[in-house]
């Protein structure tokens, strides 16, 4: 099934290219990140639909996932 | 002995006095508030002679600890009737501290038609002086003339047209490390109460003196050493604020769903990538600007950035998160040039940026200015230079004021302080904090964003009420407390996530002062702070119905996660400390 997948910040190398990933069923956001090789102890903050639901959490076709590092401003 | 500097603005008296009494040991947010606690009437006008505008460094402003340079300005408020607290980088802080000057306290106020002063100081004295071809400059031209004629290696309090002619959105502006005078001490129209005491400057000059001696210099030593370990090992203080500047926040509030556009209609923009920090970085480094650089000397994050525009020259700095916010996706302006020429508009006419943008959004809810139109914008917001331009005397004027003159009724305001970049139904912790800080709505005060969106020291589900009132009070404390000390306020991201952060900061103060100071005096500090704050609050005239928000974030849902503020005024008292 197909998500969309945004990374930011010192992630942004790691996003695909158009925005959209395919994975397997049953995926969760841990699962994202090794599939874009991301280091997992660089990622801080996954949003899924716009809510920190966790990285455990099992995706839906369409799913929005924005992953972040450690951010703050203000 | 750390001092006073009490200036008659109307008389020119200018004396020095001890900090005794009830100012002993206290510093910045701590003694603005109490000067203005003690000494101006709560229920007076803000530009009548009974108010005080107040100068002060923080408690560790002036010494080696890392991020300790900055500056409170304290008074009545023009623009909320409240008391008020804005806080400011640049060098001007470290100097007064160095002069072991702790406060100034401007009073009284010329008869009408007077001329602007400026204040000069250095290790002479004080005096006021008229410097007539700085009348009526924006803030660049005018400290470019005063660097000419005192020296480039003073430091600078200026404000500029908006200032001079008492606009309530008016911010006072501070010159930085390399002389732009874009730091502002922006919220609450502090630039209006100076220019109504006819002071155009303050200039000082602090060669010569010799800053004050620290009470145990090897344990202050050694605390200064685990303070800078704290804040460079943290990614955020780090990493993430030095390399994209405090814009790195526009895509994770857009991705939360919580970034106010088109006037809080919405959570999310479009465009969002657009205005980012990331996009902002790539942009600095294409034109050879500055990609990070500190407010003041000692500052470790250095979230700030020289921004060139496309023909490589400098147009402004200070460009942050809040400012491209307000000018952005909240007016739906997407061209992050016509956002850096509004920031440099404000800083220029001594305008605070967040109150601005709010304002200007007013404007296109009255079919004045067409939404997302920048260039339109930059040409209203230019007509606030004349004074005797009435449509820019109203956008002057600020967020509520432009609201009542055009019959808007969408007025994102609390207090009359407008409301910064976070949508508070889907950030409830710093939608506490809009309601209830003695400041009027402002996101510094209490900054649950920390907690609702970034989980830095905590989590707390932003779309829910759970925990959001306890973080709020417990923030607001916190944030008292470090604006006592002339810490930036970002140094709370590694504080709150490192176990012997409060520890680190009572030894600084320890050692500094030669007293014993706790990790738990810090909090009582904050408290303090608030008693002075809420209760002069109270006898101006606010009470338990000035903390809600405006009814149409009760009323609407917000997009994309439908949701309303549904926190009761009763319910909201919570997050109060009791007086």
């Amino acid at each position: 099934m197909r998500i969309q997948v945004s990374c930011f910040a010192t992630l942004s190398r790691y996003a695909p290219t158009d925005g959209f990933l395919e994975i397997k069923e049953g995926a969760t956001p841990i699962d994202v990140i090794d599939q874009l090789s991301i280091p997992r102890e660089e990622v801080k903050i996954v949003f899924v639909n716009g809510q920190n639901s966790g990285k455990e959490i099992e995706l839906q076709e369409d799913d929005r996932v924005g992953i972040f590092p450690a951010i703050g401003g203000g | 002995m750390a001092k006073l500097l009490r200036i008659n603005s109307k008389n020119k008296k200018i004396a020095y006095e001890e900090l005794t009494g009830p100012y002993a040991g206290l510093g910045g947010r701590g003694l603005t508030s109490r000067v203005v606690r003690r000494e101006v009437p709560p229920a007076c006008h803000p530009l009548s002679a009974q108010n005080k505008l107040i100068v002060a460094p923080g408690l560790l402003t002036g010494t080696t600890a890392a991020n300790t340079g900055r500056l409170s300005v304290g008074g009545k408020s023009p623009l909320t009737g409240t008391i008020k607290e804005s806080n400011a980088g640049g060098t001007f802080s470290q100097k007064l501290a160095k002069m072991d000057i702790m406060g100034l306290i401007l009073e009284d106020k010329p008869d009408p038609g007077s001329p602007f002063q400026t204040l000069f100081i250095n290790k002479d004295g004080a005096e006021l002086i008229e410097i007539p071809e700085i009348t009526g400059l924006g803030t660049y031209d005018a400290s470019a003339r005063l660097f000419e004629k005192f020296g480039t290696k003073v430091g600078i309090m200026v404000i500029g047209p908006a200032g001079e002619n008492t606009r309530l959105a008016s911010s006072i502006q501070f010159t930085d490390p390399r002389g732009k005078p874009s730091r502002a001490a922006g919220r609450g129209g502090l630039g209006a109460l100076m220019g109504s005491k006819k002071i155009k400057a303050i200039v000082i000059d602090s060669e010569g003196s010799k800053a004050p001696e620290m009470a145990d210099r090897e344990a202050f030593k050694a605390a200064a050493k685990r303070w800078a370990e704290i804040l460079v090992n943290h990614p955020v203080t780090g990493q993430g604020l030095p390399s994209y500047g405090t814009s790195i926040l526009i895509n994770i509030i857009n991705e939360a769903g919580t970034l106010p556009t088109k006037n809080f209609r919405s959570g999310r923009f479009d465009k969002a990538s657009d205005i980012s920090g990331e996009k902002m970085v790539e942009f600095i480094n294409k034109r050879k600007g500055i990609a990070r650089e500190g407010c003041h000397a000692g500052c470790i994050i250095q979230c700030s950035q020289s921004y060139n525009d496309e023909n490589g020259e400098y147009l402004t700095s200070g460009f942050e998160y809040e400012t491209v916010w307000a000018f952005g996706s909240n007016l739906l302006i997407s061209d992050i040039d016509h956002i850096a020429m509004l920031d440099r508009l404000c800083d220029d006419l001594g305008l605070d940026t967040i109150e601005t943008g709010t304002t200007l959004a007013m404007a296109m809810e009255a079919g004045i200015l067409p939404w997302g139109d920048g260039l339109k914008a930059i040409e209203l917001l230019k007509r606030v230079h004349d004074p005797k331009d009435y449509l820019g005397a109203i956008i002057g004027n600020g967020t509520s004021f432009t609201a009542e003159a055009f019959g808007v009724d969408r007025v994102p305001v609390v207090k009359k302080q407008s409301l910064p970049a976070y949508d508070p139904r889907a950030a409830k912790g710093v939608g506490v904090t809009y309601a209830t800080t003695p400041m009027g709505g402002d996101h510094t005060a209490g900054y649950a964003i920390c907690q609702n969106i970034l989980k830095v020291g905590g989590d707390i589900d932003p779309l829910g009420k759970e925990g959001n009132i306890e973080i709020s009070k417990n923030l607001q404390i916190a944030t008292a407390a470090v604006d006592a000390t002339g810490f930036c306020l970002f140094v709370a991201f590694a504080v709150l996530d490192t176990d012997d952060s409060l520890d680190t900061i009572a030894k600084l103060i320890s050692s500094r002062f030669g007293k014993n100071f706790t990790a738990e005096d810090i909090a009582k500090t904050g408290i303090e702070i608030l008693k002075d704050e809420y209760s002069f609050n109270r006898d101006a005239g606010f009470t338990a119905a000035h903390d809600q928000l405006p009814d149409f974030f009760i009323n609407e849902e917000l997009p994309p996660h439908n949701v309303k503020w549904d926190f009761t005024a009763e319910e909201l008292q919570k997050a109060k400390i009791e007086i």
